[in-house]
């Protein structure tokens, strides 16, 4: 992992002795609200429907068990004993007190973390693929980049007021993990002909009130030129995007009515301007540094499929019926990578305990080299465990609770907090969740069903990437009642594309039905081998509107 | 606790507000108290909506409150109730949390 220099020590220390100013000139009167607001939103503190929120960045979702016990304590000790993983790799809590704040920041401040630009008009915590470094299919290790993109835009002064915020993606791997292509900016790590490796840079990606599919704007980027490259997009935004209309200030729009010709130009242009004035690359000795931080742990020596996790599969069921969901492929022979759900059925989708959060720590340091991630489908990753260890870390997860075999599935469900947490939602999110767990709640179902991503947002910002959900789920506000509008075929992989609205906003007494009649479609008319999402590009919509509202 | 203005067909309000120190939510009550009880908050009629803002500015001067706002109320049996499902979440809690927010103090038979 990254450990904190200097300088990041030095700037981390330094904001929450700022923040307990702030708090405590605010607590004084020194300063009014309108004043305080802003520099609490600047340190992840916001006012939600209950209490105060804190959000805290997880860079890139990478996770120690020590930074993991710590999120536990802070829960324990300063909030309501649990907290929620977000589709962004971050962790929120529900319920801090505002003097309080300054304590957990410096808690976090201890183990290497903070609540710095997790909120405001800057860049976001950047995103990455949850099996960087490890993927089977990868061709380089994304964190790398996503620390060096972190250190850069930590803090930086000409991207500090953007006119609106801004997310980054990265992936390393073809298959896209990590939704590249519906952030500001999504970098993917592709060869070009001479076999070296580099980035494949798609801008105007998003979701929200305009959801659209980024376009690539450079084809093969070399990683020495990454920053640079960033700067010129970056710089065009700061200089072009719209600052008039909240609706309209998203990279997306300015780059949608540029035209991606035009938009693509203007970057290259500024590229080749800077590239003039001071021909900047990523020092070789600096990126030597920060790939040395994410050296791989001491693998032992393995097989591949060893005999005593062929026994325990044909053994245990219940267990071969885990692994078939929560175990995917890692580049090490003998090592797997693993999904911890956190999709109970019946409970709120990314939300855990202090206790399960330290029981993920325990089994970390027990079987994955103490390492976590978390997913941008809430929920957290091992990334290096060994095969023949597979059935003791599912036995440590049964003890926990955290073995519900459905990552992948049907009830693998993303969602926001919605309207029970939530100031901008305009209907709940988290109990239409639940229902719908519940009401596919029987395995061999859900087995049957295959592959199916179902997202919910509580409101049009999206942050339950219903959008690009197989089947999303939007939450609006129809005369102070709350119905839901179903949307299907949408994709947050490679192949990304927005779900296409399927017809009239359906009650909450009547929304788990709908998905319900969608599924029954699907299982009529799928052909050998087909997820849900290929059927519903092969059919189209009419099919399912046919019978959705057959009887209207 | 019975509600005074049972039956009358009326548009009622309340101010409501998050309170400085934790973010908890609040209700102005009379003699400008503010309650974490939505029953003894002050209730009145839309006309007043103004001044009982202006009343709730002191609030926010002297850091009790921040970001006072009104909200429809409805008389009901057991006291008023927000007319806004986003109102009634706030006064109660997590809808899928009982254990959580003022909902939390009522006995799990009551919730």
């Amino acid at each position: 992992m990254y450990r904190y220099d200097e300088f990041d020590r030095t700037i981390v220390n330094e904001r929450v002795a700022q923040f307990r100013d702030q708090v405590r000139r605010r607590v004084a009167g020194e300063l009014t609200e309108d004043e305080f607001k802003p520099l609490r939103l600047m340190n992840g503190l916001y006012l939600q429907l209950h209490a105060y929120m804190l959000r805290v960045a997880i860079p890139y979702g990478v996770l120690s068990s020590r930074q993991m016990r710590r999120l536990a304590r802070i829960a324990r000790v300063y909030d309501k004993g649990y907290g929620h993983f977000t589709t962004r790799q971050n962790i929120q809590y529900n319920w801090p007190r505002l003097e309080e704040v300054p304590d957990i920041l410096e808690e976090l401040a201890e183990v290497e973390m903070h609540a710095i630009q997790t909120s405001g008009n800057c860049i976001r915590n950047v995103t990455a693929d949850q099996f960087a470094g490890v993927a089977a299919d990868e061709i380089d290790d994304p964190r790398i980049y996503a620390e060096i993109i972190r250190q850069w835009s930590t803090l930086h002064p000409e991207f500090s007021f953007l006119p609106r915020k801004f997310k980054i993606a990265i992936t390393g791997a073809p298959n896209d993990r990590a939704a590249v292509k519906v952030h500001d900016i999504g970098l993917r790590m592709v060869r070009n002909d001479a076999g070296e490796a580099g980035f494949e840079v798609i801008v105007g990606g998003g979701q929200g009130r305009t959801p659209m599919v980024g376009h690539v704007v450079r084809a093969f980027l070399p990683v020495p030129r990454l920053l640079t490259y960033l700067e010129a997009v970056l710089r065009v935004y700061n200089q072009l995007g719209r600052r008039d209309n909240l609706y309209k200030a998203r990279i997306k729009v300015l780059v949608h009515q540029t035209g991606v010709e035009a938009f693509t130009r203007l970057v290259e242009d500024e590229f080749q301007a800077m590239a003039e004035e001071t021909p900047q690359v990523l020092p070789g000795g600096e990126l030597a540094r920060i790939r040395a931080c994410f050296r791989p742990p001491a693998y032992r020596t393995l097989e591949d499929h060893p005999a005593t996790l062929t026994e325990a599969l044909a053994a245990d069921p219940a267990f071969a019926r885990w692994h078939s969901t929560a175990v995917s492929a890692h580049k090490q022979p003998g090592y797997a990578i693993v999904t911890i759900a956190l999709k109970p059925i019946g409970g709120v989708p990314g939300d855990a305990t202090a206790a399960r959060m330290d029981a993920v720590a325990d089994l970390a340091d027990r079987f994955g080299f103490g390492e976590i991630r978390v997913s941008h489908e809430q929920n957290l990753v091992l990334p290096d465990v060994a095969q023949e260890e597979l059935f003791a870390l599912w036995q440590g997860l049964v003890s926990a609770a955290l073995d519900t075999p459905n990552a992948g599935l049907i009830t693998d469900i993303v969602a926001c907090p919605g309207l029970d947490y939530c100031n901008l939602a305009n209907a709940r999110s988290i109990p239409v969740a639940r229902e719908i767990g519940k009401r596919f709640a029987a395995l061999d179902r859900q087995h049957d069903i295959g592959e199916l991503k179902l997202r919910i947002s509580g409101c049009i910002n999206a942050c339950g990437h219903h959008h690009v959900g197989h089947i999303g789920i939007l939450g609006v506000d129809k005369k102070g009642v709350e119905h839901y509008q179903i949307t299907l075929g949408g994709d947050d992989t490679e192949t990304a594309a927005i779900g296409d609205i399927v017809g009239p906003a359906f009650p909450a007494e009547t929304v788990t039905d709908a998905v319900e009649t969608i599924v029954g479609v699907y299982l009529d008319r799928r052909e050998a081998g087909e997820r849900f999402l290929d059927t519903c590009r092969r059919i189209g919509l009419k099919p399912f509107k046919e019978v959705l509202y057959a009887a209207h | 606790m019975p509600c005074r203005l049972e039956g009358r067909a009326m548009a009622f309000k309340v101010v409501t507000a998050n309170r400085l120190l934790d973010g908890a939510v609040v209700w102005m009550a009379p003699e400008e108290r503010w309650t974490e009880c939505l029953d003894a908050a002050l209730v009145f009629e839309s006309d007043d909506g103004a001044a009982m803002l202006a009343m709730a500015g002191r609030a926010v001067t002297d850091r009790l409150v921040v970001s006072p706002y009104l909200i429809d109320v409805a008389p009901g049996a057991a006291g008023v109730r927000p007319v806004h499902i986003k109102e009634v979440i706030r006064a109660a809690g997590p809808t899928v949390r009982p254990d959580l927010g003022y909902q939390a103090r009522l006995s799990p038979v009551a919730r």
